[in-house]
């Protein structure tokens, strides 16, 4: 039986992705920061500073583990050693919340360091529930899934993304992490329509959603191909997309994520002051 | 091949046509929209390699550093996804690549860097403490070097080296060979240039010799050596641990 009750849950509130260069700021002024994500992989080492500074962090913030390697959506298993890591990271550090990707990166040649995407047929679903059920039963822990950003689509696809995710969502029970810049940036690639996207989403299972932002490039016939970056501001038809999202869902716990050109920690303060101002008043009208 | 197999490996080839049944949205061929996640792959693995050898890429320099990271990386992608630990193959990699071979140095460059950042994250281990100990009793202990103390031979001035390239008032790397003590005292890794008979020094104290035995070892083989600087480091670099 899984625990969905993790033991302190993610605020409904605004967060931003952990980065070593904070730790002074944060301590001292977190501003509107309710709650902090952190990259797993980034915490598996025996000591020093890393660990030091997630020990101080987790007595102040909730944490949210946010898996960027397991490869979830591998033709291969589970590595049992990498999911080993995270329950181990998970055991000590009683995070708020687990989350990682729809996607795979682990391959017999290695780990590739992206988030690559997969084909939307039958069997990939089956193998991603069964990857799924495998992590909540390691992690003891309902865990959330992040929907893709992607630049390309693939033959055999039988259905939408949001069937898809739904889909896992109801064999397996977990949540969803809804990445409203990774809609935008897959919705602009595949030219589908983002606000149609966010209405068909299962978001009664979203436990969690992502802010970003992204780059402009075109594709071979000029047509606009959208890089997920993290490397600078959300733009605005981004906020407008997540307002939307927002007055459907109420409040959820948003990240800003921002993972390349770091800002100082003034500007990541301001952004996640924006996702607060459109919390907050659904809050109040609720 | 397989769907991922197949990927994968054109990721890994950008000689390799884009494989069968990627496409674009609107039906035609993906072309373009591959090299995005190509990008990613090399771009970021290459960013892990500049922040993990940040003194062989200012040695090389940056152009080169780049080209040179694409070729390792394409070759040894990382193990696992911790990519704290990638790259440690890159010192025996740079010793065979024919570009770099007027370089000698280089490969134990690299392996200065790559134990500043496996000491960085080494476990955390209590200070070897001999307040309120007598001579005696400090010489009759066994401290154990510390899980983030890491010594390193080389035949090239290897810590004159790195400090010309990291110290902007640093004097120019003298000739000779250089031992390399890298220990931490609290979360920085810093190298020390070890002294003749510090390695020895080192290798005694993890054998759990005391450290009365391991001083005598240690002068047996090098007898010039200055044991009481070589002592006095080993404590105040925080190299050492209490021993069991």
């Amino acid at each position: 039986m899984l625990d969905s009750s993790a033991p302190r849950a993610l605020p409904a509130a605004a967060g931003i992705g952990y980065k070593a260069q904070h730790f002074t700021g944060l301590m001292a002024d977190p501003g509107p920061v309710a709650w902090l994500e952190i990259h797993a992989e980034n915490y598996m080492g025996a000591g020093g500073r890393p660990l030091a500074q997630l020990r101080a962090l987790a007595e102040r913030f909730p944490i949210s583990v946010h898996g960027v390697g397991l490869s979830i959506g591998g033709e291969a298993p589970l590595d049992a050693d990498h999911l080993s890591r995270l329950r181990h990271l998970c055991d000590w550090l009683e995070p708020a919340s687990f989350s990682e990707h729809l996607a795979w990166s682990t391959h017999e040649t290695g780990f590739l360091n992206d988030l690559l995407p997969l084909p939307y047929t039958d069997a990939t679903l089956a193998r991603v529930c069964d990857h799924i059920d495998r992590v909540q039963e390691v992690l003891g822990r309902r865990m959330l899934l992040e929907n893709p950003s992607t630049y390309l689509a693939f033959a055999e696809s039988e259905m939408d993304e949001v069937s898809f995710l739904s889909e896992i969502a109801r064999r397996t029970g977990c949540g969803l992490l809804l990445d409203v810049n990774n809609v935008f940036v897959s919705a602009t690639n595949q030219g589908w329509d983002a606000r149609a996207y966010v209405d068909a989403f299962p978001l009664d299972a979203v436990g969690e959603i992502h802010l970003g932002g992204h780059d402009e490039d075109t594709d071979d016939h000029g047509r606009p191909l959208l890089i997920d970056s993290h490397g600078r501001a959300v733009i605005d038809p981004v906020w407008t997309l997540y307002a939307h999202t927002i007055a459907r869902t109420g409040p959820r716990p948003t990240l800003i994520e921002w993972d390349n050109d770091v800002p100082p920690l003034p500007e990541l303060l301001a952004e996640a002051a924006r996702a607060a101002a459109i919390l907050t008043p659904v809050e109040a009208a609720r | 091949m397989t769907g991922q197999t197949g990927f994968a490996t054109a990721l890994l080839d950008p000689a390799r046509p884009t494989p069968e049944g990627l496409m674009n949205p609107f039906g035609g061929p993906a072309g373009k929209r591959f090299d995005v996640y190509r990008n990613n792959v090399t771009v970021s693995l290459t960013e892990a390699l500049e922040t993990g050898f940040p003194t062989v890429r200012k040695l090389v320099g940056d152009a080169f550093f780049k080209a040179m990271a694409g070729v390792y990386l394409r070759a040894n992608p990382p193990a696992d996804p911790r990519l704290a630990l990638y790259g440690t193959s890159f010192p025996g990699f740079l010793a065979r690549f024919g570009p770099v071979a007027h370089l000698a140095y280089l490969p134990d460059v690299a392996r200065l860097d790559l134990g500043l950042r496996q000491s960085y994250h080494a476990a955390d281990a209590a200070p070897f403490d001999t307040g309120g100990m007598d001579p005696a009793e400090v010489l009759a202990q066994r401290p154990r070097l510390a899980p983030a103390t890491l010594v390193l031979s080389s035949r090239h001035p290897v810590h004159g080296i790195w400090r010309f390239n990291t110290d902007p008032d640093a004097p120019r790397p003298p000739a000779g060979q250089q031992d390399v003590l890298i220990a931490r005292r609290q979360f920085d890794p810093v190298p020390h240039l070890l002294p003749p008979g510090g390695i020895t020094l080192a290798r005694a104290l993890k054998g759990r010799l005391t450290l009365a035995e391991a001083m005598t070892r240690t002068l047996a083989v090098h007898p010039s050596a200055d044991i009481a600087a070589l002592v006095t480091l080993m404590f105040t670099s925080g190299a050492l641990t209490p021993g069991a």
